[in-house]
């Protein structure tokens, strides 16, 4: 199998899988019990946390460890509303492009009476750090741009975010989970107040992820019943995951900058096989984007069975087709950069790993070639495109 | 894939009937691209019987496999079977679709329908109008 999904998941690396076992074989004490058994898997649990931490400049006690991306973002969104209702001040400025944990946890906002603004972004997939200076009122109590997209790998501008959030004394937040352990974060550098982590999107496993936030910030309590990570989220703690995925994030921000080069020279060698498919058209910015990112459109076919038939043919990738997701829509992304529905259905994210080879890229080029041309000859619509009765858009 | 019946698969990978019918006797095409999926059917008819058809069908590994088992089912039948054919009778053929999906087989009985009315108003064969009457181009969420 050509795994080209890693935005997805990505395969357990052997470093978190070594790190792990140990943590169901031997240390398996709850780290809130007081004898030796536990508090050795507490010992473990705090050397993970400023093993994390140091990843992303922050201090160990800044690091909360949680289920995953989508409990961090959620937790920081409604940490943010409990300020606002505090303070009286019940406006949040986030993105069209931001992952559903956001977008959905600030829908459920609106409806207790939030006024939210979403920013809008070109066709470039960036939005503009200006755009979302202007979209900040008095009453803005919280700011949330993700720093990588999670469909087209675009690169927010969450340094300049940061900057203009902090002289206001806003909130800001980051959703990180695609970018953790492929781009450089720096919670003090980029003055973040509160950055979400996913562990199985760098080669942890899943269900562990991590809420960053500032010494200072009042985090709300998403999970009662428990002490556990200072009473802000109840519940035994994964201690093998939480290993795993410190082990991982480790091994991805010191390989860091290698695997970036290479990811991102197999990444271009993509892109370009891809679009001298004609009536094809890259989504995102081509260099603003994740080292393992490639975000396509297709003119006349529908992404679902460009999906299926690629995995016959022993290629794992993914759509932002309505088809694929059970819902009437395509991606809100592809929308948000301006694809109208007819292309925004027949997209394709292949997203590369660091075990990606250019032999991969190449099979998957002369794939995707193949599987493109049969749907559409089989489409009304290429054959309209075809004859004239209908205009092309890519 | 788990999500679909190795028969949905198998129509999927190997559509029967797929092309065009330069001279057909009936056309249909339902569906429109902004909701991701456009069938196409092309009848061809002699003495009330469908001796050939044809589709071009633009979507999802259901819509193609609802296409080729709907053209299946209807190929050397009576026009009055074909106008019988139900949207449940072509999701059993395939041993089911999954419930969001159910959409792609009215899909098929729909084109089938069109075709047929498209043959009926170019021959100026009489019909009755309430057969078609739930005929429209709209997509699932109208």
């Amino acid at each position: 199998m050509i795994y080209l999904d890693n935005a997805a998941t990505t395969k357990t690396s052997d470093v978190a899988i070594r790190a792990m076992l140990p943590y169901l074989s031997q240390v398996y004490g709850n780290p809130s019990s007081l004898h030796s058994a536990g508090q050795r898997a507490a010992e473990a649990l705090e050397e993970a946390r400023a093993r994390v931490g140091a990843c992303i400049g922050a201090a160990p006690g800044e690091i909360y460890f949680v289920s995953g991306g989508s409990e961090a973002d959620n937790q920081a969104v409604l940490t943010a509303a409990a300020l606002g209702r505090r303070k009286g001040k019940k406006h949040i400025v986030s993105t069209a492009i931001e992952h559903h944990a956001v977008l959905h946890a600030l829908q459920k906002l609106q409806k207790e009476g939030f006024d939210v603004t979403l920013v809008g972004v070109g066709a470039d997939g960036v939005i503009r750090a200006e755009d979302v200076e202007r979209a900040i009122r008095p009453d803005t109590v919280l700011v949330s741009v993700m720093a990588a997209n999670n469909e087209i790998g675009t690169l927010q501008p969450i340094g300049d975010v940061g900057r203009i959030c902090r002289e206001r004394g806003i909130l800001f937040h980051t959703d990180a989970v695609q970018a953790a352990g492929h781009i450089p974060l720096d919670v003090r550098a980029q003055n973040i107040d509160m950055l979400s982590i996913s562990a199985h999107k760098f080669g942890g496993p899943k269900g562990a992820g991590v809420l960053y936030a500032r010494k200072g910030v009042p985090l709300y309590t998403l999970i009662e019943g428990g002490a556990q990570e200072r009473g802000k989220r109840a519940g035994t703690q994964n201690v093998a995951a939480i290993m795993g995925m410190a082990a991982a994030l480790e091994e991805a921000c010191s390989t860091m900058q290698a695997t970036a080069i290479r990811v991102a020279a197999l990444r271009d060698r993509l892109i370009e096989g891809i679009l001298a498919i004609p009536h094809s058209a890259l989504n995102g910015d081509a260099h603003r984007r994740l080292p393992g990112n490639a975000n396509f459109c297709f003119e006349g076919i529908e992404g679902e069975s460009l999906l299926l038939l690629l995995d016959d043919k022993g290629i794992a990738a993914s759509s932002g087709s309505a088809c694929t997701s059970g819902s009437l829509d395509p991606s809100h992304v592809l929308l948000a950069i301006g694809r109208v529905h007819d292309v925004a259905h027949g997209s394709l994210r292949l997203t590369l790993s660091n075990e990606t080879t250019a032999a991969d890229v190449d099979y998957t080029v002369a794939a995707v070639r193949e599987v493109v041309a049969y749907l559409r000859n089989m489409s009304p619509i290429w054959r309209d495109l075809q004859e004239g009765k209908r205009q092309f858009i890519l | 894939m788990a999500l679909y019946s190795d028969k949905v698969m198998d129509h999927f990978r190997n559509p029967r009937n797929v092309g065009v019918i330069s001279d057909a006797d009936g056309v249909g095409e339902v569906g429109n691209a902004k909701c991701g999926d456009i069938m196409k059917i092309y009848l061809k008819i002699e003495d009330g019987v469908i001796v050939d058809v044809k589709f071009e069908t633009f979507g999802c590994g259901s819509a193609i496999a609802s296409s080729s088992m709907a053209t299946e089912l209807i190929k050397g039948k009576p026009v009055a079977d074909a106008l019988a054919l139900t949207n449940k009778a072509v999701a059993e053929a395939l041993d089911g679709l999954p419930a969001y999906k159910m959409h792609c087989s009215v899909l098929a009985e729909e084109a089938i329908k069109k075709a047929l009315l498209d043959y009926y108003t170019k021959n100026d064969i009489p019909y009755d109008a309430t057969v078609f009457a739930d005929l429209d181009d709209c997509c699932h969420d109208d």
